[in-house]
């Protein structure tokens, strides 16, 4: 059993405060994902787990081990860097074997192990080469390898993929996802790619200046972002979000006190009692859950068509509404025929509104 | 194929050269011609062998060599010997030693004492050798000096360091002297390695001693090659010792660079013996130089 707490930890550096008030827990077997914008923190609190760094205030526990002012070689971790680390005067052998060599494990047992593991990550044949000598995907996945052979409590990646190219990456990407459901070992995995924490993590911690913005699964976060900060991080393209003004007797969503209003009286009444007259609130609404169409009805929008952008799969029509530019995505692969005005009828059940302070009104 | 343009058109080029080139030829090339047909005769300063010098053949050398006394006290192997041992200690493991020590305490950190304990050794290391020399004398003597004033305190007695240990005191000397060099190449060096190198070391467990023998020795072995010959060579050359111990007591710190000067400047001013221990001294040091390039080309190559 290998969970991961972090109770109200907070890390500083000099007036920085790199991680604030950080509360979390990551269950055993659990896969999560740190994601936020560089600076956010999330790779300080990755090395606050590991011991390369330590809290200023609160505990971390591993296991059931408070771990707070522990060195990193007390806390049985793997950690995976995103340069990979591997040491340029050892062969993969050697490296892969390193953690098992510095804990005395002899070199016949060592060698066992690290073939094992290395066939595992087919990569066992690379064994007498050195670094320099393999290809980045290789080097990656020796690197990986060095954190499975000697059987830590938990993973920690430091946004091990972003040194791939993009092909690649989506390979390592389902390798990791698969790697990681077969040994079932508690992960926390560092990225700044949404889309990368979405495929791989069974939870999503999003990070904003050294805060946690909100921690759940990622349809959850995806479906439902708790702040303006999350919808407008995670999706590509993000969720649209529309300030206006509320006429709440005649149901009306005003963008920029335009006239005519739009119609949203559904979703007041789901918010019935939480909204006040005439306040400033952002509508969030996902590109696909607005549907255009060429003729005015109450509860549409007023847009003008910027770009349409055919993707294969799906459609991504940029369109300009009051001045900003909002995403449409409609799942069909040819574009549709539209004139320049056109109206976009949002689907009131999953959009949310946010308050000034950017917070999910619900 | 690349073409390679020109600055300039070569014939500015050896107007560029020929002011260096003129001052290698009259200070370097002549001299060094001049001492190697001197190493043949017997010249000296004074003395009838002064205006008619005579061709001696190989004698020179063959007194340098000569295994009945060249171990003496005073002569070119107990010279040759007395440098060795001043260059592994001084230079080996005084100045490399510490250099690394030092470089390795600091390694990653920033802060006021870094930046003290390096000023302070650089500072050993750029003050004029005259001037460093003397405050060692005064930091050494056996009535006034600094470190008698202080051992005496606590109670350790009162040591004549330059009469009683005065090989040690060089030994001594040359270290706290020249540990700059080695510790800003090596820092330089560690500075390279990637901090996730270390890291990953930290997380699986190593202790400070395998990080430093499984990841620092071998990523900074060519750096330590470089600075071990560089430092031997120049310190094998120093001449320093001479002015806190003048090569004695009884030429028990006679190091050779103070026996060449011993022999073709003072007492009868024997040039040509001087000469031929400069002769072998420069093959000595041509030497040590050619392993030097020959490690630096070796480290491109890989």
């Amino acid at each position: 059993m290998t969970q991961i707490i972090f109770e109200h930890v907070v890390k500083r550096f000099g007036s920085v405060t790199a991680v604030n008030d950080v509360t979390l827990t990551v269950g055993d077997g659990e896969f999560v994902a740190l994601l936020g914008p560089s600076g956010c923190g999330k790779t300080t609190t990755l090395r606050l787990i590991a011991g390369l760094e330590f809290a200023d205030e609160g505990r971390i526990l591993i296991g059931e081990r408070d771990v707070t002012r522990l060195p990193p070689r007390a806390r049985d971790v793997a950690m995976v860097f995103q340069d990979y680390a591997l040491y340029p005067h050892m062969t993969i052998l050697e490296n892969i074997g390193y953690p098992l060599k510095v804990r005395g494990v002899g070199k016949q047992e060592r060698t066992e192990r690290v073939a094992e593991v290395a066939q595992q990550l087919q990569i066992g044949d690379l064994l007498d080469r050195r670094p320099g000598q393999i290809s980045g995907g290789q080097q990656q996945r020796a690197s990986v390898a060095r954190a499975v052979v000697h059987q830590a409590l938990c993973f920690l990646f430091d946004e091990p993929l972003s040194n791939l190219d993009a092909q690649l990456r989506l390979e390592a990407r389902a390798f990791l996802k698969h790697l990681q459901h077969e040994l079932g070992v508690t992960t926390v995995y560092v990225t700044h790619d949404q889309a990368e924490a979405m495929a791989l993590a069974d939870r999503i911690v999003i990070m904003n200046y050294g805060r946690v913005m909100q921690i759940g699964a990622p349809l959850e976060v995806y479906r439902r972002p708790a702040n303006t900060f999350v919808a407008s991080f995670i999706g590509s393209p993000p969720m649209n979000l529309l300030a206006g003004t509320i006429d709440l007797a005649r149901g009306l969503f005003r963008l920029n006190g335009q006239e005519p209003g739009i119609d949203l009286s559904a979703l007041f009444g789901r918010l019935n009692g939480k909204l006040t007259d005439g306040q400033t609130i952002t509508l969030g609404v996902r590109p696909e859950h607005l549907t255009p169409q060429v003729e005015p009805s109450p509860g549409a929008i007023p847009a003008q068509v910027y770009a349409v952008q055919p993707m294969g799969g799906e459609v991504l029509i940029v369109v300009r509404v009051a001045g900003k530019l909002v995403s449409v995505r409609l799942f069909r692969d040819e574009p549709p025929d539209l004139p320049h005005e056109i109206w976009l009828v949002p689907d009131l059940n999953v959009s949310y509104a946010y308050d000034a302070d950017g917070n999910l009104l619900q | 194929m690349e073409r390679k343009h020109a600055i300039f058109p070569a014939r500015v080029g050896i107007i560029f050269l020929t002011p260096a080139i003129l001052f290698v030829i009259v200070f370097l090339l002549y001299p060094f011609v001049r001492v190697f047909l001197l190493s043949f005769t017997n010249q000296t300063l004074l003395g009838t062998t002064a205006p008619n010098p005579e061709f001696v053949g190989l004698d020179n050398y063959r007194h340098l060599f000569n295994p009945d006394r060249w171990m003496r006290l005073g002569e070119f192997g107990s010279a040759l010997k007395i440098t060795t041992q001043f260059v592994v200690g001084s230079a080996l493991i005084g100045q490399a030693g510490m250099g690394m020590l030092i470089a390795w305490a600091f390694y990653r950190k920033r802060g006021v004492l870094r930046e003290v304990v390096f000023t302070l050794v650089i500072l050993a290391w750029i003050i004029p050798e005259t001037v460093v020399a003397f405050t060692w004398v005064a930091f050494l003597d056996w009535e006034f000096g600094t470190l008698n004033s202080v051992l005496e305190t606590v109670g350790l007695g009162r040591p004549d360091w330059l009469f009683e240990r005065p090989l040690q005191s060089i030994i001594l000397f040359n270290s706290w002297r020249g540990t700059a060099f080695s510790m800003l190449l090596f820092s330089g060096a560690l500075e390279t390695i990637p901090p996730s190198y270390v890291e990953t070391a930290e997380v699986v467990g190593a202790t400070a001693w395998q990080k430093f023998r499984d990841i620092f020795f071998p990523l900074l072995r060519g750096h330590i090659l470089t600075d071990l010959i560089l430092i031997t060579l120049w310190t094998f050359n120093v001449f320093t010792p001479f002015l806190l111990t003048g090569g004695g007591p009884a030429k028990r710190t006679e190091v050779v660079s103070i026996y060449t000067y011993r022999t073709a400047f003072m007492g009868r001013h024997e040039f040509g013996k001087g000469s031929s221990i400069a002769v072998v001294m420069m093959l000595i040091n041509l030497g040590l130089a050619l392993i030097y390039l020959a490690s630096i080309r070796r480290r491109r190559a890989t």
